[in-house]
């Protein structure tokens, strides 16, 4: 699987704010942060913050709006890493 | 008819003791949480002494979660929450562990400002163009009624959640606001407590204004002199003081432990007019306040046995006195013992009063009077008022049965408390 690095990496960063942590063992491409890992709300700008760090990118708010599933914030980092 | 209201928890985090029981022997003890302050020193501050609650990571971990601590710097937020859920343990009540909030348990915690630590971070990332890397948690660390939210939300509460701020009779004013509350019926449990910042961000501005001693930086424990002959301005302190005040049918039908009964209090303002001002208090209003709690608690003056004062080392010591006197109409050796905390704590500004009222509580309950400390040779001035043994200076083994508690804040503000040891016969 082409996004498994990926996905371990957004994991990694996630985790600090998922409050379902089985949903959070399970991760895969359909995840949604808010329904499925129960991550507040306010918190969705921290993860954001902390994928720019990690990855050396800056989201702009039209594609942070879009990042609320792996398979959405997978599809923003690639294109910003591609624009590098 | 009114409920009758008593105060079934406490928890403290003060300068001198964190926890009740470190706290009650320092009290005992007359022990100072005054210490040098390095920062302070090194900001080139006239006063380099502080009080501030000593608090490792281990005993913070446990009242926060991992997300909660990431990129925390609220000092207030810290003290005031590890008080308040100290004292709702202390009082034997459930934390809501299901979906509905506790709509009978409201909140009224105090503070003066939250979070200058964090908000100064946010302030140089702002200026350097980066406002969008604040993250999430600025606002609720620095909105004034933060600790009231982190609070209220551990707690699972439902009734009114609300933050005072008046100066520095912010926390005898939340106990009189959380003891309206619950007289009205409108609550049957209200936390009540009040919480103050550590550090130059706070303190700065009282050092300009030169309320603060200077010459005690080489003696820290000496520097908080309240009532003495050489007292020379108050030191600056913080930490935070939480009392869980609640209907006594409540209490009783949950089979809790009480510490002491709300009579009454009164709060007030001297409108800046006589020879109140901005930071002076008018003293017709300060005697104003105290007769007019007492005569709200029904009790008269020759019953209080105990006044724990503002009294923060300034000159204005012996002006309080007078005014104690006058209000009580009491003198000399007829006068009640009075004491105050901040020999031993400096002046905790926003959190003082609740932690005082924590101090009088214990006093009442436990049946002793903590000393007054570097007070050796009293004020001439306060001496012609009262006899030098109403001004302990040693812990007194001695049960009282009424204590009032008076705050005094800039903005000429005053509260007043009076609460009275509780006993079964009294149900």
């Amino acid at each position: 699987m082409p996004n498994e690095n990926l996905i371990n990496r957004l994991k990694a960063i996630v985790s600090t704010y998922a409050q379902n942590k089985e949903a959070l063992n399970s991760i895969n491409e359909e995840t949604d942060f808010i329904n499925d890992l129960k991550i507040n709300s306010a918190n969705l700008v921290d993860v954001i913050l902390d994928v720019e760090e990690e990855f050396d990118i800056v989201i702009d708010n039209d594609a942070m709006e879009k990042m609320l599933t792996v398979k959405a914030s997978i599809a923003v980092i690639e294109a910003k890493l591609s624009e590098k | 008819m009114d409920n009758r209201v008593v105060i079934t928890g406490l928890g403290v985090v003060a300068p001198n003791g964190v926890g009740l029981e470190a706290f009650e022997s320092a009290l005992r003890a007359g022990r100072s949480g005054i210490r040098f302050d390095r920062e302070l020193e090194e900001l080139k501050f006239s006063c380099q002494i502080s009080g501030k609650p000593q608090l490792g990571e281990a005993d913070i971990a446990p009242y926060f979660s991992p997300l909660e601590l990431r990129n925390f710097n609220s000092k207030g937020i810290m003290y005031g929450v590890i008080a308040g859920m100290d004292s709702w343990k202390d009082a034997g009540l459930p934390l809501s562990d299901n979906e509905e909030p506790f709509w009978d348990y409201g909140l009224v915690f105090g503070s003066g400002t939250s979070g200058i630590d964090r908000f100064r971070e946010a302030i140089y990332d702002i200026d350097a163009l980066n406002v969008r890397r604040l993250g999430s948690t600025v606002v609720l660390q620095t909105m004034n009624s933060g600790v009231s939210a982190y609070l209220s939300g551990k707690l699972g509460l439902g009734n009114q959640v609300i933050t005072n701020s008046s100066a520095c009779s912010t926390g005898t004013e939340s106990l009189l606001m959380a003891y309206e509350r619950i007289r009205s019926g409108k609550a049957s449990v209200v936390l009540s407590g009040a919480t103050s910042d550590s550090g130059p961000y706070i303190w700065g501005g009282f050092d300009a204004m030169k309320v603060c001693t200077y010459k005690y930086n080489q003696e820290p424990e000496q520097g908080s002199r309240p009532m003495s002959s050489n007292a020379s301005g108050f030191v600056p302190g913080s930490g935070a003081g939480a009392l869980v005040v609640e209907s006594l049918d409540h209490a009783r039908a949950r089979g809790a432990r009480i510490y002491a009964e709300v009579l009454g209090g009164h709060v007030n303002s001297g409108g800046q007019r006589g020879k109140g001002s901005m930071t002076a208090p008018n003293s017709i209003a300060v005697q104003r306040c105290i007769r007019e709690a007492l005569l709200h608690a029904g009790v008269t003056a020759n019953e209080v046995d105990l006044i724990n004062g503002h009294l923060t080392a300034t000159a204005m010591d012996a002006t309080e006195i007078q005014n104690w006197v006058e209000a009580l109409d009491r003198s000399g050796t007829d006068f009640p013992y009075i004491n105050t905390l901040k020999g031993m704590t400096g002046h905790c500004l926003t959190a003082a009063g609740s932690i005082e009222c924590v101090a009088s509580v214990l006093q009442l309950h436990n049946n002793f009077i903590f000393p007054n400390i570097n007070c050796e040779v009293q004020h001439p001035e306060i001496l012609k008022l009262v006899d030098s043994e109403k001004i302990p200076r040693e812990t007194l083994n001695r049960q009282s049965r009424i204590l009032i508690k008076a705050s005094f804040g800039f903005g000429d503000i005053n509260a007043c408390i009076v609460l009275k040891k509780y006993s079964e016969s009294d149900a």
